[in-house]
């Protein structure tokens, strides 16, 4: 420990630390801008560069930027002294100089830290005019880029390479034509974007946004012809309470519920009710691969891998393309519901698909991708329509001038809304394994678990390890969230050193409760911890928590399925996956 | 599945670069400059290979290409033009000749010609100051150049 003042408060400090850092932990806030820490995940992007975090240290001559300069013993620290104050003015007119004043229409306002600042710091004018820079927006179907707005912090990059380890972004050019962009300054469509969108997550402002669907809803509502249903995740739930001004972690599914239906859907319904379908689907896919590998059949592919997060699919799809048959082909719950509601539900209320449109709600920005790609048409009609991020949901909210708080609790419709505590827990990292395994456990031992929680799955650790007990068959399950994490796993099946019978992987950080698609956290991850624990109590609260008891999944399979990865499921439930890596080729 | 197409040659030569240089990410600058050297210059199909013998993201070797101003993507032209712009030069007119030399071959610097034929760059001094303006071709040297006398030494290759 070491000793340091800051702002004429004497303070004991670890060694090594940041001056930001002892300011924060003491209470005193520093504004910062391309600095961006989620300390759960170990991440931290600190290029030093904007120095908006300048601060007086004594005895020196320049300003110091807080974020990137250490403490040391004896420092005295003045973090708002009248030549910081207008040191950091001016840094902050500057940036504000070579950036487009359109608040007004911009998706991060509200949520932008520049907008904040230029609150904070009481900029009313920019005395700078010079050029601004100009660039083309690319919009791609999850990802809108308008790279107008970018600061350069570069906080989009560090994520994309450190906790993706998808290179998506880099900075290119230099001087006042410097911009973050993909290779050869191509669309995002042409990168090996997996559209996990947390480069939305970390751009301090509205440069990174999500496309955009809540127009299209609204219409496809207000026409009379269509059936509109809805669908929402699990992640969905303890989040969006955020935006209304609930603490993090707050559950409320009825709340929810009861907006949907006044926003006008028709029908509201629950991915959940897809999670446990794909429960259903997975386990038994699972199971039959082991059944085979434990009767010798050695061409069979272990591990299975999930398949229900889209950033991951489109990582994989690009990245190991020699592995295209190692994954689950079950469908994500998003895109199981859809099959369910234009084939199944759409023949029991006598409609056509095409006079139906399916919305979801997701954490997610991948999801809008995944709902566009072709194999998930028929005849060009998607079997989602349109996927909605739980902020754009929060919007319509607002937009319809729903009073949240004071929304009465409702339920989800019947059939397709009826879920288990298994499908709850899809929304965070190892909560898909742990539901496989409770469903996969009694068939395979035609016993009742001893215990349904099964702890040693869960946690925030980028990459767990477990073994459970299948009654004297061990099963070996490899947990990760983050694609860099992955990454560590996908290398070692790749080269035969994997002894894992399942693995499965979330792009997110914390899995879907981190998703893009989420309220903004800002960097601060006891957010998305407390998410975390909320999904694990809504869990624990519900009456049936095993996916293969959900009555309204078994009626499902009887009315219709027959079974899992039977004849019907094959062809509605399933998909594959496609090369999509870049081939370099000899010219010939 | 997309394709990059390269000659097998040309993909042997950049590996056997990479790996002198031990395919570390941290020598990619190095590399890249060894690879220009060969090739001239840096075309998108080359960067992706480089990037992934380096274990590196292609758009992370493009930052660098376009970070630094000596790496060029576009091939250096048959005839490639020098422009010295160092201060003798300059004080001597130097930025007047390169400006006859953009506005006769309809190209900015670090471009090459429709045809092939030329391409401009520009040069800190070449150590002739005492012929000032100084302006090469290829290898040759042209002292005291003038706005005028642009057209001529352009003719000297035109038709050559
Ligand atoms: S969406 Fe994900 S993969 Fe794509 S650029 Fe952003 S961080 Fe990278
Ligand atoms: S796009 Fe956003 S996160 Fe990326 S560098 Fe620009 S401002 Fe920062
Ligand atoms: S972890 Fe969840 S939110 Fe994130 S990309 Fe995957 S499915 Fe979407
Ligand atoms: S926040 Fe410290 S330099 Fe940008
Ligand atoms: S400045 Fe041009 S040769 Fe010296």
């Amino acid at each position: 420990m070491i000793n340091i003042t800051i702002d004429n408060k004497p303070l004991q400090v670890e060694k090594g630390i940041t001056i930001l850092k002892a300011a924060r932990a003491a209470g005193v806030e520093i504004p910062t801008l391309c600095y961006y820490e989620l300390d759960g995940i170990i991440l931290e992007n600190r290029p030093g560069g904007c120095r908006i975090c300048v601060v007086e240290v004594e005895g020196r001559r320049n300003l110091a930027p807080a974020c990137a300069t250490e403490v040391m013993e004896g420092m005295k620290i003045n973090t708002h002294s009248l030549r910081v104050v207008n040191a950091r003015r001016t840094v902050l007119e500057m940036i504000l100089s070579d950036h487009p004043a359109d608040c007004l229409i911009c998706p991060k306002s509200g949520n932008c830290e520049l907008q904040d600042l230029a609150q904070r710091l009481g900029v009313r004018e920019i005395p700078y005019q010079g050029e601004q820079s100009t660039y083309r927006k690319d919009t791609s179907r999850a990802i809108i880029r308008d790279i107008d707005k970018c600061v350069m912090c570069r906080r989009c990059e560090t994520v994309c390479n450190v906790w993706q380890t998808v290179g998506a972004l880099s900075a290119v050019n230099r001087g006042f034509e410097a911009v973050v962009a993909p290779a050869f300054e191509q669309d995002l469509e042409k990168s090996p974007c997996t559209y996990c969108g947390q480069c939305i997550m970390a751009c301090p402002v509205g440069a990174l946004s999500e496309v955009d669907n809540t127009r299209q809803v609204i219409t496809a509502i207000s026409n009379p012809k269509k059936t509109v249903i809805v669908q929402t995740a699990p992640a969905v739930r303890v989040a969006l309470g955020e935006e209304f001004g609930y603490e993090p972690g707050t559950i409320v599914t009825g709340k929810m519920a009861a907006a949907l239906r006044k926003i006008g859907f028709d029908y509201v319904f629950d991915t959940d009710f897809a999670a446990d379908l794909t429960i259903m689907e997975e386990g038994t896919e699972l199971l039959t691969r082991i059944s085979k590998f434990m009767a010798g059949d050695k061409n069979v592919k272990l591990p299975i891998l999930t398949s229900c997060c889209p950033g991951w699919v489109n990582f994989f799809e690009t990245n190991y393309p020699d592995m295209l048959d190692v994954p689950s082909t079950a469908k994500s719950p998003q895109q199981m519901f859809g099959a369910v509601a234009k084939n199944y539900w759409a023949d029991k209320l006598g409609i056509k698909r095409e006079d139906m449109v399916v919305v979801s709600i997701m954490p997610c920005v991948a999801k809008k991708f995944e709902c566009s790609r072709d194999e998930f048409k028929e005849n060009g009609n998607p079997d989602v329509d349109f996927a909605l991020t739980t902020r754009e949901l929060a919007e319509l909210i607002r937009q319809f001038n729903i009073d949240f708080e004071s929304l009465e609790e409702a339920d989800f419709d019947k059939p397709l809304g009826e879920s288990t505590g298994a499908a709850v827990i899809f929304g965070a990292t190892g909560g898909v394994i742990e539901a496989a395994t409770r469903t996969a456990y009694e068939i395979f031992t035609k016993k009742s678990l001893p215990k349904i929680d099964f702890e040693e799955l869960r946690g925030l650790e980028g990459v767990r390890k477990a073994t459970v007990d299948f009654d004297g068959t061990p099963i070996h399950i490899g947990i990760a969230h983050g694609l860099a994490n992955a990454r560590k796993l996908l290398d070692e099946v790749r080269t035969g050193k994997s002894n894992f019978h399942a693995i499965e992987v979330m792009a997110c950080p914390g899995g879907c409760i981190g998703g893009a698609g989420q309220p903004f956290h800002h960097g601060d991850f006891s957010i998305i911890e407390k998410r975390f624990a909320a999904i694990y109590r809504e869990d624990a609260g519900k009456a049936i928590r095993k996916s293969h008891e959900n009555p309204f999944i078994t009626a499902l399979y009887k009315d219709w399925l027959v079974e899992p990865c039977g004849e019907i499921s094959h062809h509605l439930l399933h998909t594959h996956y496609f090369d999509k890596s870049k081939h370099i080729e000899v010219e010939g | 599945m997309a394709k990059v197409k390269l000659a097998e040659s040309k993909i042997n030569k950049i590996k056997e670069i990479c790996a002198n240089f031990g395919n570390l990410p941290g020598e990619a600058i190095n590399v890249l400059h060894k690879v220009q050297g060969e090739f001239g210059y840096l075309p998108a199909e080359v960067q992706e290979v480089v990037a992934h013998e380096l274990n590196v993201s292609v758009a992370h070797i493009y930052g660098i290409v376009t970070f630094y101003s000596f790496f060029t993507m576009l091939p250096k032209g048959e005839h490639p033009i020098s422009v010295c712009t160092g201060t003798a030069c300059y004080v001597r007119g130097a930025e007047k000749v390169l400006d006859e030399f953009k506005r006769e071959l309809k190209i900015a610097v670090g471009e090459t010609t429709a045809d092939g034929k030329f391409s401009i760059s520009c040069l800190r001094c070449v150590g002739a100051c005492g012929l000032a303006p100084v302006v090469l071709i290829g290898e040759k040297v042209y002292g005291r150049v003038t706005p005028d006398g642009v057209k001529d030494i352009l003719n000297e290759y035109r038709n050559a």
